[in-house]
């Protein structure tokens, strides 16, 4: 009987301090960002809206891979490679659909160029669903993105219009193997 | 100057006004609130400090599809949610505000708010009945428990009230109360009162007759636009009714603590039923912040094994101790 009182007795006396709890809450500093009035800090590598990047001598860093549009789990990616007179590959078109985008990453995890970057800028909301497929003029910036000295071109072994085989960075001019044989 | 009168049409329009009203903003200060206790900053966006959010909320329950689904019950389903605003407030009828100032002055006004809350019970009864939902049907089924069991002990909890303030009317109750508040001698029926009341209310923590986790909404699943805004002003009313009873039974009602009288009656009787009403307004915000809801089972333990035998004892003792003192 006197168990049964108190056991009640503690069941009312938490349920009061449970109350004391919460009301020093009222004056605790509020977590709110009152988001239109104050923007949040987004971090740098934040997954936001896409972008196609150019490298640091403003031609397109994008080769036309098709490596995004494969990794992508959702299929939002679709695009056309083409050349141009130096043999240099780029999109002809490219275009994601932001409805169907889920902002996972993958396509800049995949592209071998670090063309296709996320940005932290998340504000994309439309009134019309066409306005949500963005072309590749709208995806195109004229900066360098997150890598400002990379130049994929300059790297890679392939000969291009105004650089010959052996010419890139780190690179040794090619070995004629004939003059390896014993 | 106005002469103020029990029940002058004057009166009547007053009281109506400011119960709609505290009603209707009770809304936008209770979801304000739980944003303060869970540290954010609740609807601040409509008017000045978010004040028209009421105003924005019933606009949008307004033009919301009010439809009455194929397979309910057509008569019962409109009745039940017009029961509740409409009990409450009948039983806000008695309730006095200050020396002067109320809509009825009744000799049996506690009985008369009691019967009107008891009538309160009808509408999630009916609303759940007439869904003709399973998980409506439950809501209603535990809305009448609760409201019923609970019921018996609350009023069994204030009739320590009704002995030392020797009335069932609710002025003379509080006239009582001038040389000392009912809080003291009568704490236990106070904290019966207040378990009770909240249970009668269906307010946290105990909503089991809506309990989203588990049945949706409960009773008022299949209720959409104004039907169940008029459930939700109805709660709202019961819960303002609650805050400006408690004072009145316990705590002096218009009288100021201390002395602090402020102005002539009628005004320091405004401004001090004002200041209690508040207090306990608050406090069921407060507790539907911070408390969790029992499961049913202990809901009826609760009632039946401890707040039952509490009051009984209560009101035994009080009985005892006037008795005592008379002779």
């Amino acid at each position: 009987m006197l168990k049964a009182i108190g056991k009640q007795l503690y069941v009312l006396w938490s349920q009061v301090v449970t109350l004391a709890l919460v009301f020093t809450h009222l004056f605790k500093k509020k977590d709110t960002v009152e988001y239109p009035d104050v923007m949040p800090y987004m971090f740098p590598r934040w997954r936001g809206r896409i972008i196609l990047t150019r490298d640091p001598d403003g031609e397109e860093r994008c080769v036309a891979c098709n490596l995004c549009a494969v990794a992508c789990p959702v299929d939002c990616i679709a695009l056309q490679k083409t050349e141009d007179e130096n043999g240099r590959w780029y999109p002809e078109f490219f275009r994601i659909n932001f409805s169907r985008c889920i902002m996972c990453g993958f396509c800049e995890e995949a592209c071998p160029t670090h063309a296709i970057q996320l940005t932290p800028d998340f504000e994309m909301a439309e009134y019309v669903r066409q306005d949500m497929v963005w072309e590749k003029q709208h995806l195109l910036i004229s900066g360098t993105g997150k890598y400002h000295d990379y130049n994929f071109y300059k790297i890679a072994g392939k000969a291009i219009g105004g650089k010959g085989k052996g010419e890139a960075r780190n690179e040794l001019p090619p070995v004629d193997r004939r003059s390896l044989l014993p | 100057m106005f002469e103020f009168v029990v029940g002058s049409p004057l009166n009547i329009a007053f009281v109506l006004g400011v119960v709609l009203v505290s009603a209707a903003m009770l809304i936008w200060v209770e979801r304000r609130f739980l944003g303060f206790f869970s540290e954010r900053l609740g609807p601040n966006r409509v008017g000045p400090f978010g004040i028209l959010q009421s105003l924005a909320d019933v606009g949008k329950l307004i033009t919301k599809e009010d439809w009455t689904p194929p397979f309910a019950d057509k008569p019962s389903f409109i009745i039940a949610p017009i029961i509740i605003p409409v009990a409450m407030l009948l039983s806000f009828a008695v309730v006095p505000l200050a020396p002067g100032v109320g809509v009825m002055d009744l000799n049996i006004g506690l009985l008369w708010v009691f019967a009107m809350a008891g009538l309160g019970a009808y509408s999630a009864m009916l609303g759940g009945l007439a869904s003709n939902n399973k998980f409506s049907l439950l809501g209603g089924l535990r809305a009448a428990g609760q409201m019923i069991s609970y019921e018996v002990f609350m009023g069994i909890s204030i009739l320590g009230v009704v002995i030392l303030g020797d009335s069932f009317n609710l002025r003379e109750i509080v006239e009582a109360q001038r040389d000392g508040w009912f809080i003291v001698p009568q704490f236990v029926g106070f904290v019966v009162f207040l378990i009770a009341g909240l249970a009668e209310t269906k307010r946290w923590p105990f909503d089991l007759a809506e309990g989203e986790s588990e049945i949706i909404s409960g009773y008022n699943t299949e209720y959409s636009g104004m039907k169940f805004g008029l459930f939700f002003v109805g709660e709202y009313i019961g819960m303002f009714l609650l805050s400006a009873l408690i004072p009145v039974l316990f705590f002096g009602g218009w009288l100021a603590p201390f002395g602090w009288e402020i102005g002539p009656p009628i005004v320091s009787g405004l401004i001090w039923m004002t200041i209690k009403t508040s207090f306990w307004i608050l406090f069921f915000i407060l507790v539907r912040a911070a408390l969790v809801r029992p499961r049913y089972d202990q809901l009826m333990n609760y009632g039946w094994l401890v707040m039952l035998p509490l009051s009984l004892i209560n009101l035994l003792i009080t009985g005892a101790v006037v008795l005592y003192q008379g002779s």
